[in-house]
Protein backbone atom coordinates (compact mmCIF):
# COMPACT_ATOMS: atom_id res chain seq x y z
CA UNK A 1 0.00 0.00 0.00
CA UNK A 2 1.43 3.58 -0.86
CA UNK A 3 1.42 6.01 1.80
CA UNK A 4 -0.99 8.70 1.21
CA UNK A 5 0.28 11.99 0.79
CA UNK A 6 -0.16 15.19 3.15
CA UNK A 7 -1.55 17.92 0.95
CA UNK A 8 1.71 20.46 1.15
CA UNK A 9 3.36 17.70 -0.34
CA UNK A 10 0.57 17.08 -3.78
CA UNK A 11 1.62 18.61 -7.02
CA UNK A 12 -0.99 21.75 -7.53
CA UNK A 13 -4.19 20.46 -8.76
CA UNK A 14 -3.24 16.72 -9.04
CA UNK A 15 -1.16 17.25 -12.33
CA UNK A 16 0.27 13.99 -12.59
CA UNK A 17 4.32 13.72 -13.35
CA UNK A 18 5.79 10.57 -15.60
CA UNK A 19 8.97 10.61 -12.33
CA UNK A 20 5.92 10.67 -9.31
CA UNK A 21 3.51 8.71 -10.81
CA UNK A 22 3.16 5.58 -9.24
CA UNK A 23 3.43 2.40 -11.73
CA UNK A 24 1.43 -0.55 -10.18
CA UNK A 25 2.29 -3.64 -11.38
CA UNK A 26 -1.27 -4.17 -13.42
CA UNK A 27 0.35 -7.90 -14.90
CA UNK A 28 -1.40 -9.44 -11.61
CA UNK A 29 -5.09 -9.11 -13.38
CA UNK A 30 -3.37 -11.47 -16.01
CA UNK A 31 -5.98 -13.94 -17.58
CA UNK A 32 -4.27 -17.07 -16.42
CA UNK A 33 -2.61 -17.10 -19.84
CA UNK A 34 0.66 -15.74 -20.84
CA UNK A 35 2.79 -15.12 -23.88
CA UNK A 36 5.98 -17.25 -24.40
CA UNK A 37 8.42 -16.80 -27.63
CA UNK A 38 10.45 -18.79 -30.18
CA UNK A 39 12.83 -16.29 -30.49
CA UNK A 40 14.62 -18.91 -33.14
CA UNK A 41 11.30 -18.05 -35.90
CA UNK A 42 10.86 -14.17 -34.92
CA UNK A 43 11.52 -12.09 -37.78
CA UNK A 44 11.98 -8.51 -35.44
CA UNK A 45 8.81 -7.66 -37.45
CA UNK A 46 7.38 -5.71 -34.23
CA UNK A 47 3.83 -5.80 -35.03
CA UNK A 48 3.63 -7.44 -31.21
CA UNK A 49 5.05 -4.25 -29.98
CA UNK A 50 2.80 -2.14 -32.36
CA UNK A 51 -0.13 -4.17 -30.99
CA UNK A 52 0.17 -4.73 -27.34
CA UNK A 53 -1.82 -2.59 -25.56
CA UNK A 54 -0.05 -2.25 -22.20
CA UNK A 55 3.52 -1.41 -23.84
CA UNK A 56 4.71 -5.19 -22.57
CA UNK A 57 6.78 -5.94 -25.45
CA UNK A 58 10.35 -4.81 -24.86
CA UNK A 59 13.11 -3.95 -27.24
CA UNK A 60 16.20 -3.95 -27.60
CA UNK A 61 16.43 -1.16 -30.35
CA UNK A 62 14.52 -2.30 -33.26
CA UNK A 63 14.70 -5.66 -31.91
CA UNK A 64 12.09 -7.74 -29.93
CA UNK A 65 13.66 -8.59 -26.84
CA UNK A 66 10.85 -10.04 -24.56
CA UNK A 67 7.70 -9.96 -22.56
CA UNK A 68 7.02 -7.50 -19.64
CA UNK A 69 5.04 -9.80 -17.43
CA UNK A 70 4.65 -6.59 -14.84
CA UNK A 71 2.23 -5.28 -17.33
CA UNK A 72 1.05 -7.79 -19.71
CA UNK A 73 -2.58 -8.98 -18.86
CA UNK A 74 -2.60 -12.07 -21.70
CA UNK A 75 -4.76 -10.86 -24.14
CA UNK A 76 -3.30 -12.99 -26.69
CA UNK A 77 -3.03 -9.71 -29.18
CA UNK A 78 0.13 -10.43 -29.63
CA UNK A 79 -0.17 -14.11 -30.38
CA UNK A 80 -2.95 -13.32 -32.99
CA UNK A 81 -0.86 -10.67 -35.28
CA UNK A 82 2.15 -12.75 -35.02
CA UNK A 83 3.00 -13.26 -39.13
CA UNK A 84 5.41 -16.31 -38.28
CA UNK A 85 3.76 -17.51 -35.24
CA UNK A 86 6.31 -17.36 -32.76
CA UNK A 87 4.48 -16.41 -30.15
CA UNK A 88 2.43 -19.01 -27.99
CA UNK A 89 -0.39 -18.61 -24.94
CA UNK A 90 0.97 -21.09 -22.30
CA UNK A 91 -1.45 -22.10 -19.30
CA UNK A 92 0.27 -19.77 -16.07
CA UNK B 1 1.63 60.19 -18.62
CA UNK B 2 -2.16 62.37 -19.49
CA UNK B 3 -5.35 60.48 -18.42
CA UNK B 4 -7.30 59.34 -20.65
CA UNK B 5 -11.06 59.19 -20.70
CA UNK B 6 -11.70 55.99 -20.86
CA UNK B 7 -14.81 53.49 -19.28
CA UNK B 8 -14.30 50.92 -16.83
CA UNK B 9 -14.48 48.39 -19.77
CA UNK B 10 -12.43 50.06 -22.12
CA UNK B 11 -9.50 50.95 -19.25
CA UNK B 12 -9.81 47.05 -18.80
CA UNK B 13 -9.27 46.61 -22.45
CA UNK B 14 -6.22 48.66 -22.33
CA UNK B 15 -4.64 46.79 -19.78
CA UNK B 16 -5.24 43.72 -21.43
CA UNK B 17 -3.96 45.04 -24.65
CA UNK B 18 -0.24 45.89 -22.28
CA UNK B 19 -0.61 42.38 -20.88
CA UNK B 20 -1.06 40.96 -24.10
CA UNK B 21 -2.27 37.48 -23.24
CA UNK B 22 -1.57 34.59 -25.83
CA UNK B 23 -5.01 33.36 -25.90
CA UNK B 24 -8.46 34.97 -25.24
CA UNK B 25 -11.52 32.65 -25.49
CA UNK B 26 -14.43 34.50 -24.67
CA UNK B 27 -18.17 34.81 -25.30
CA UNK B 28 -19.76 38.55 -25.91
CA UNK B 29 -22.42 39.56 -22.38
CA UNK B 30 -23.72 42.51 -21.29
CA UNK B 31 -22.20 44.80 -19.46
CA UNK B 32 -18.93 43.06 -20.10
CA UNK B 33 -19.22 42.89 -23.99
CA UNK B 34 -17.18 46.43 -24.24
CA UNK B 35 -14.49 44.91 -22.75
CA UNK B 36 -13.92 41.84 -25.23
CA UNK B 37 -14.86 44.41 -28.04
CA UNK B 38 -12.54 46.83 -27.16
CA UNK B 39 -9.50 44.11 -27.06
CA UNK B 40 -10.71 42.58 -30.20
CA UNK B 41 -10.10 45.58 -32.04
CA UNK B 42 -7.00 46.28 -30.21
CA UNK B 43 -6.03 42.47 -31.76
CA UNK B 44 -7.76 43.54 -35.40
CA UNK B 45 -5.52 46.43 -34.91
CA UNK B 46 -2.51 44.25 -34.58
CA UNK B 47 -1.79 46.37 -31.45
CA UNK B 48 -2.53 43.04 -29.56
CA UNK B 49 -1.53 39.39 -30.08
CA UNK B 50 -3.96 37.10 -28.86
CA UNK B 51 -5.45 34.24 -30.38
CA UNK B 52 -8.90 35.40 -30.04
CA UNK B 53 -11.29 32.30 -29.51
CA UNK B 54 -14.69 32.71 -30.50
CA UNK B 55 -16.44 30.09 -28.74
CA UNK B 56 -20.00 28.89 -28.39
CA UNK B 57 -20.85 29.95 -24.77
CA UNK B 58 -19.07 31.12 -21.50
CA UNK B 59 -18.94 26.79 -20.28
CA UNK B 60 -16.75 26.62 -23.84
CA UNK B 61 -15.26 30.19 -22.87
CA UNK B 62 -13.93 28.71 -19.19
CA UNK B 63 -13.35 25.13 -20.59
CA UNK B 64 -11.13 26.37 -23.57
CA UNK B 65 -9.16 28.70 -20.91
CA UNK B 66 -8.33 25.60 -19.10
CA UNK B 67 -6.88 24.02 -21.63
CA UNK B 68 -4.87 26.85 -23.01
CA UNK B 69 -3.23 28.00 -19.48
CA UNK B 70 -2.20 24.90 -18.77
CA UNK B 71 -0.97 24.32 -22.00
CA UNK B 72 1.56 27.34 -21.37
CA UNK B 73 -0.56 30.24 -22.45
CA UNK B 74 -1.17 33.33 -21.09
CA UNK B 75 -5.05 33.28 -20.97
CA UNK B 76 -7.36 35.85 -20.10
CA UNK B 77 -11.26 36.03 -20.73
CA UNK B 78 -14.25 38.51 -19.57
CA UNK B 79 -17.69 37.47 -18.40
CA UNK B 80 -21.47 38.91 -16.45
CA UNK B 81 -23.87 37.22 -14.70
CA UNK B 82 -26.00 34.52 -17.17
CA UNK B 83 -22.68 34.02 -18.58
CA UNK B 84 -21.15 32.92 -15.14
CA UNK B 85 -23.78 30.90 -14.09
CA UNK B 86 -23.38 28.91 -17.06
CA UNK B 87 -19.41 28.89 -16.91
CA UNK B 88 -20.07 28.10 -13.20
CA UNK B 89 -19.18 24.42 -13.62
CA UNK B 90 -16.03 25.00 -15.40
CA UNK B 91 -15.34 28.31 -13.17
CA UNK B 92 -14.81 25.34 -10.14
CA UNK B 93 -12.71 23.01 -12.42
CA UNK B 94 -10.07 25.88 -13.47
CA UNK B 95 -9.61 26.63 -9.85
CA UNK B 96 -9.44 23.18 -9.07
CA UNK B 97 -6.88 22.50 -12.20
CA UNK B 98 -4.43 25.48 -10.44
CA UNK B 99 -5.14 27.21 -14.15
CA UNK B 100 -3.87 30.95 -13.22
CA UNK B 101 -6.73 32.22 -15.95
CA UNK B 102 -7.50 36.48 -15.36
CA UNK B 103 -10.96 36.99 -15.96
CA UNK B 104 -12.98 40.06 -15.53
CA UNK B 105 -16.35 39.81 -14.53
CA UNK B 106 -18.60 42.81 -15.16
CA UNK B 107 -20.91 42.46 -12.30
CA UNK B 108 -24.97 41.95 -13.37
CA UNK B 109 -27.66 40.84 -11.41
CA UNK B 110 -28.53 37.05 -12.18
CA UNK B 111 -31.69 36.33 -13.74
CA UNK B 112 -34.79 36.27 -13.06
CA UNK B 113 -36.39 38.71 -13.96
CA UNK B 114 -33.83 39.11 -16.88
CA UNK B 115 -31.86 42.11 -15.90
CA UNK B 116 -28.54 43.76 -17.16
CA UNK B 117 -28.00 45.79 -14.29
CA UNK B 118 -25.08 45.72 -11.65
CA UNK B 119 -25.51 43.66 -8.31
CA UNK B 120 -23.41 41.19 -7.28
CA UNK B 121 -25.35 38.38 -7.26
CA UNK B 122 -22.70 36.63 -9.84
CA UNK B 123 -19.76 37.38 -8.07
CA UNK B 124 -21.75 35.60 -5.07
CA UNK B 125 -22.77 32.51 -7.13
CA UNK B 126 -18.97 31.63 -7.56
CA UNK B 127 -18.17 32.54 -3.91
CA UNK B 128 -17.23 29.03 -2.71
CA UNK B 129 -15.28 28.28 -6.17
CA UNK B 130 -11.88 28.54 -4.80
CA UNK B 131 -10.93 31.46 -7.15
CA UNK B 132 -10.09 35.24 -5.99
CA UNK B 133 -12.12 37.76 -6.53
CA UNK B 134 -10.85 41.32 -6.15
CA UNK B 135 -13.30 44.44 -6.51
CA UNK B 136 -13.20 47.84 -7.98
CA UNK B 137 -14.42 50.93 -7.10
CA UNK B 138 -13.84 52.78 -10.08
CA UNK B 139 -12.41 52.34 -13.87
CA UNK B 140 -8.82 53.01 -12.75
CA UNK B 141 -8.79 50.50 -9.91
CA UNK B 142 -10.12 48.46 -12.57
CA UNK B 143 -7.30 49.29 -14.92
CA UNK B 144 -5.25 48.66 -12.17
CA UNK B 145 -6.32 45.52 -10.90
CA UNK B 146 -6.21 43.82 -14.07
CA UNK B 147 -2.67 45.04 -14.29
CA UNK B 148 -2.11 43.19 -10.46
CA UNK B 149 -4.03 40.21 -11.12
CA UNK B 150 -1.62 38.11 -13.57
CA UNK B 151 0.96 38.29 -10.89
CA UNK B 152 -1.41 37.25 -8.50
CA UNK B 153 -2.93 34.73 -10.65
CA UNK B 154 0.28 32.79 -11.27
CA UNK B 155 2.47 33.06 -8.37
CA UNK B 156 3.45 29.75 -7.77
CA UNK B 157 1.84 29.67 -4.44
CA UNK B 158 -1.66 30.75 -6.36
CA UNK B 159 -2.37 29.39 -9.41
CA UNK B 160 -5.75 30.38 -9.41
CA UNK B 161 -8.38 32.05 -11.78
CA UNK B 162 -8.46 35.34 -10.53
CA UNK B 163 -11.39 37.73 -10.92
CA UNK B 164 -11.36 41.91 -11.35
CA UNK B 165 -15.14 42.62 -10.54
CA UNK B 166 -16.18 45.83 -11.71
CA UNK B 167 -19.87 47.07 -11.41
CA UNK B 168 -21.83 46.32 -14.94
CA UNK B 169 -22.54 49.93 -16.18
CA UNK B 170 -21.91 51.97 -13.35
CA UNK B 171 -17.86 51.09 -13.74
CA UNK B 172 -17.89 49.18 -17.62
CA UNK B 173 -19.62 52.08 -19.25
CA UNK B 174 -18.93 55.18 -17.09
CA UNK B 175 -16.38 57.47 -18.75
CA UNK B 176 -13.64 58.37 -15.95
CA UNK B 177 -10.44 59.70 -16.28
CA UNK B 178 -7.79 56.90 -16.02
CA UNK B 179 -4.17 56.75 -15.75
CA UNK B 180 -2.68 54.52 -18.33
CA UNK B 181 0.64 53.19 -17.28
CA UNK B 182 3.54 52.90 -20.54
CA UNK B 183 2.96 49.56 -22.24
CA UNK B 184 6.59 48.85 -21.57
CA UNK B 185 6.15 49.32 -17.88
CA UNK B 186 3.18 46.68 -17.64
CA UNK B 187 4.97 44.32 -19.51
CA UNK B 188 7.74 44.37 -17.63
CA UNK B 189 5.55 44.47 -14.25
CA UNK B 190 3.32 40.85 -15.78
CA UNK B 191 6.51 39.33 -17.17
CA UNK B 192 6.57 36.04 -18.81
CA UNK B 193 3.84 33.31 -18.59
CA UNK B 194 5.42 30.04 -17.04
CA UNK B 195 4.40 27.12 -15.71
CA UNK B 196 6.14 24.71 -14.09
CA UNK B 197 4.57 21.81 -15.59
CA UNK B 198 2.68 22.52 -18.61
CA UNK B 199 0.56 20.30 -20.40
CA UNK B 200 1.91 21.23 -23.79
CA UNK B 201 5.82 20.44 -22.61
CA UNK B 202 6.62 17.22 -24.86
CA UNK B 203 10.28 16.56 -23.02
CA UNK B 204 7.99 16.98 -19.73
CA UNK B 205 4.22 16.04 -20.16
CA UNK B 206 2.13 15.99 -17.63
CA UNK B 207 -1.27 14.96 -16.67
CA UNK B 208 -3.97 17.72 -15.32
CA UNK B 209 -6.55 16.96 -13.69
CA UNK B 210 -7.28 13.28 -12.49
CA UNK B 211 -9.90 11.64 -10.61
CA UNK B 212 -9.63 11.64 -6.89
CA UNK B 213 -11.51 9.38 -4.69
CA UNK B 214 -11.79 9.91 -1.33
CA UNK B 215 -8.65 9.35 -0.25
CA UNK B 216 -7.05 11.97 -2.06
CA UNK B 217 -10.19 14.50 -2.75
CA UNK B 218 -9.95 16.10 0.38
CA UNK B 219 -6.45 16.75 0.51
CA UNK B 220 -6.70 19.08 -3.15
CA UNK B 221 -9.79 20.77 -1.41
CA UNK B 222 -7.38 21.37 1.65
CA UNK B 223 -4.53 22.72 -1.01
CA UNK B 224 -6.78 25.33 -2.79
CA UNK B 225 -8.04 26.64 0.41
CA UNK B 226 -4.19 27.30 1.01
CA UNK B 227 -3.91 29.17 -2.16
CA UNK B 228 -6.87 30.93 -2.24
CA UNK B 229 -5.14 32.61 1.28
CA UNK B 230 -1.77 32.53 -0.29
CA UNK B 231 -3.60 35.00 -3.02
CA UNK B 232 -3.51 37.64 -0.24
CA UNK B 233 -0.45 37.77 0.94
CA UNK B 234 1.32 37.93 -2.94
CA UNK B 235 -1.52 40.56 -3.33
CA UNK B 236 -0.09 42.25 -0.08
CA UNK B 237 3.80 42.30 -1.33
CA UNK B 238 3.13 43.59 -4.62
CA UNK B 239 1.66 46.56 -3.28
CA UNK B 240 5.11 48.33 -2.90
CA UNK B 241 6.61 47.62 -6.76
CA UNK B 242 2.71 48.58 -8.02
CA UNK B 243 2.85 51.51 -6.15
CA UNK B 244 6.48 53.02 -7.13
CA UNK B 245 5.34 52.00 -10.76
CA UNK B 246 1.91 53.92 -10.59
CA UNK B 247 1.84 56.17 -7.25
CA UNK B 248 -1.07 54.23 -6.47
CA UNK B 249 -1.45 51.35 -3.48
CA UNK B 250 -3.41 48.49 -3.08
CA UNK B 251 -4.10 46.22 -0.49
CA UNK B 252 -7.00 43.71 0.71
CA UNK B 253 -8.96 46.21 1.62
CA UNK B 254 -9.27 50.08 2.02
CA UNK B 255 -10.05 52.15 5.57
CA UNK B 256 -11.13 55.20 4.49
CA UNK B 257 -11.49 57.98 7.39
CA UNK B 258 -12.20 55.38 10.31
CA UNK B 259 -10.24 57.69 12.83
CA UNK B 260 -12.14 57.58 15.30
CA UNK B 261 -14.94 56.70 13.80
CA UNK B 262 -18.03 55.03 15.59
CA UNK B 263 -20.04 54.19 12.55
CA UNK B 264 -18.78 52.52 9.53
CA UNK B 265 -20.30 51.08 6.40
CA UNK B 266 -18.49 48.00 5.05
CA UNK B 267 -19.25 47.36 0.79
CA UNK B 268 -17.76 46.29 -2.30
CA UNK B 269 -17.77 48.04 -5.32
CA UNK B 270 -18.23 51.57 -6.68
CA UNK B 271 -20.78 51.96 -3.47
CA UNK B 272 -17.74 52.45 -1.61
CA UNK B 273 -16.93 55.39 -3.24
CA UNK B 274 -20.77 57.28 -2.95
CA UNK B 275 -20.07 56.29 0.82
CA UNK B 276 -16.62 57.83 0.23
CA UNK B 277 -18.86 61.18 -0.32
CA UNK B 278 -20.98 60.93 1.86
CA UNK B 279 -18.75 60.65 4.59
CA UNK B 280 -16.68 63.22 3.79
CA UNK B 281 -20.00 65.58 4.03
CA UNK B 282 -21.12 63.81 7.37
CA UNK B 283 -17.33 64.37 8.53
CA UNK B 284 -17.67 67.85 7.75
CA UNK B 285 -20.74 67.88 9.89
CA UNK B 286 -19.13 66.14 12.82
CA UNK B 287 -20.48 63.40 12.33
CA UNK B 288 -17.72 60.18 13.31
CA UNK B 289 -18.43 57.90 10.57
CA UNK B 290 -15.85 56.31 7.83
CA UNK B 291 -16.10 53.25 4.77
CA UNK B 292 -14.16 50.04 4.81
CA UNK B 293 -14.31 48.80 1.16
CA UNK B 294 -13.16 45.11 0.72
CA UNK B 295 -10.96 45.11 -2.68
CA UNK B 296 -10.12 41.09 -1.59
CA UNK B 297 -13.39 39.54 -1.23
CA UNK B 298 -11.97 36.35 -1.86
CA UNK B 299 -9.13 35.73 -0.20
CA UNK B 300 -11.31 37.51 2.58
CA UNK B 301 -8.69 39.73 4.60
CA UNK B 302 -10.49 38.52 7.89
CA UNK B 303 -7.87 39.11 10.63
CA UNK B 304 -7.17 42.81 8.76
CA UNK B 305 -10.93 43.48 8.78
CA UNK B 306 -11.28 42.48 12.42
CA UNK B 307 -8.12 44.69 13.47
CA UNK B 308 -9.58 47.65 11.63
CA UNK B 309 -13.17 47.68 13.28
CA UNK B 310 -13.23 45.52 16.48
CA UNK B 311 -13.28 49.00 18.35
CA UNK B 312 -15.97 50.39 16.34
CA UNK B 313 -19.27 51.13 17.98
CA UNK B 314 -21.49 50.30 14.94
CA UNK B 315 -20.94 48.54 11.31
CA UNK B 316 -22.78 48.62 8.60
CA UNK B 317 -22.35 45.89 6.00
CA UNK B 318 -24.45 46.74 3.07
CA UNK B 319 -25.00 43.72 0.28
CA UNK B 320 -25.44 44.12 -3.12
CA UNK B 321 -26.55 40.52 -3.23
CA UNK B 322 -29.29 38.89 -1.31
CA UNK B 323 -29.40 35.17 -0.11
CA UNK B 324 -33.04 34.71 0.32
CA UNK B 325 -34.16 33.00 3.57
CA UNK B 326 -30.78 33.77 5.25
CA UNK B 327 -27.66 36.49 6.28
CA UNK B 328 -26.42 38.28 2.99
CA UNK B 329 -23.30 36.64 1.71
CA UNK B 330 -20.96 39.90 3.16
CA UNK B 331 -22.91 40.31 5.97
CA UNK B 332 -22.60 36.68 7.23
CA UNK B 333 -18.35 36.99 6.25
CA UNK B 334 -18.41 40.39 8.80
CA UNK B 335 -20.57 38.17 11.63
CA UNK B 336 -18.16 35.70 11.46
CA UNK B 337 -15.06 38.14 11.25
CA UNK B 338 -16.30 40.13 14.14
CA UNK B 339 -17.55 36.76 16.06
CA UNK B 340 -17.13 38.31 20.32
CA UNK B 341 -15.95 41.78 19.02
CA UNK B 342 -17.92 44.88 20.89
CA UNK B 343 -18.85 45.91 17.46
CA UNK B 344 -22.76 45.96 16.91
CA UNK B 345 -23.40 44.30 13.26
CA UNK B 346 -26.17 45.63 11.17
CA UNK B 347 -26.89 44.92 7.77
CA UNK B 348 -28.52 45.90 4.39
CA UNK B 349 -29.46 44.72 1.33
CA UNK B 350 -29.41 47.23 -1.94
CA UNK B 351 -29.42 47.97 -5.29
CA UNK B 352 -30.26 44.89 -6.69
CA UNK B 353 -30.72 44.88 -10.66
CA UNK B 354 -28.84 48.31 -11.06
CA UNK B 355 -31.45 50.24 -8.29
CA UNK B 356 -29.42 53.11 -7.48
CA UNK B 357 -27.66 54.14 -4.03
CA UNK B 358 -28.15 57.87 -3.67
CA UNK B 359 -25.94 59.34 -1.12
CA UNK B 360 -29.50 60.66 0.98
CA UNK B 361 -29.79 56.71 0.72
CA UNK B 362 -26.50 56.50 2.48
CA UNK B 363 -27.31 59.10 5.26
CA UNK B 364 -30.57 57.46 5.86
CA UNK B 365 -28.51 54.06 6.57
CA UNK B 366 -26.22 55.61 8.53
CA UNK B 367 -28.33 56.95 11.02
CA UNK B 368 -30.35 54.08 10.95
CA UNK B 369 -33.02 54.97 9.41
CA UNK B 370 -32.84 52.75 6.74
CA UNK B 371 -35.00 49.58 6.31
CA UNK B 372 -33.09 45.82 5.77
CA UNK B 373 -34.13 46.05 2.00
CA UNK B 374 -32.81 49.84 1.06
CA UNK B 375 -34.90 51.96 -1.20
CA UNK B 376 -37.56 48.21 -2.23
CA UNK B 377 -40.77 49.89 -2.19
CA UNK B 378 -43.25 48.50 -0.03
CA UNK B 379 -39.89 48.07 3.02
CA UNK B 380 -41.34 49.98 6.06
CA UNK B 381 -38.64 52.23 7.47
CA UNK B 382 -37.69 51.07 11.25
CA UNK B 383 -39.25 53.35 13.91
Amino acid sequence: MARLSPWQELPAGGAILPAEAEQPRTGGWRTGFRPEVDLSRCVDCLLCWLYCPDSAVRLDGTAFEGFDYDFCKGCEICAEVCPVDAIEMVVE
Amino acid sequence: MTPLLLTGGEAVAHAMRQIDPDVVPVYPITPQTPIIQGFAKFVADGRAHAELVNVESEHSAMSAAIGSALAGARTMTATSSQGLALMAEVVYIAASMRAPIVMALGNRALSGPINIHCDHSDSMLIRDSGVVQLFAENAQEAYDLTVLAPRVAEHPDVLLPVLVCLDGFTITHSAEPVQLLADGDVAAFVGTYTLAHRVLDVAHPATQGPFAMPDYYYEFRRQQSAAVEAAGRVLDGLADGFERLSGRRYGPVEAYRLDGAERVIVALGSTAGTVKDVVDELREEGEAVGVLKIVSYRPFPSELVRGLLADIASVIVLDRADSPGGAAPLQAELAATLYGSAAELHGHVYGLGGRDLHPRDVREIFAQHAPRYVSVRGEPCPV
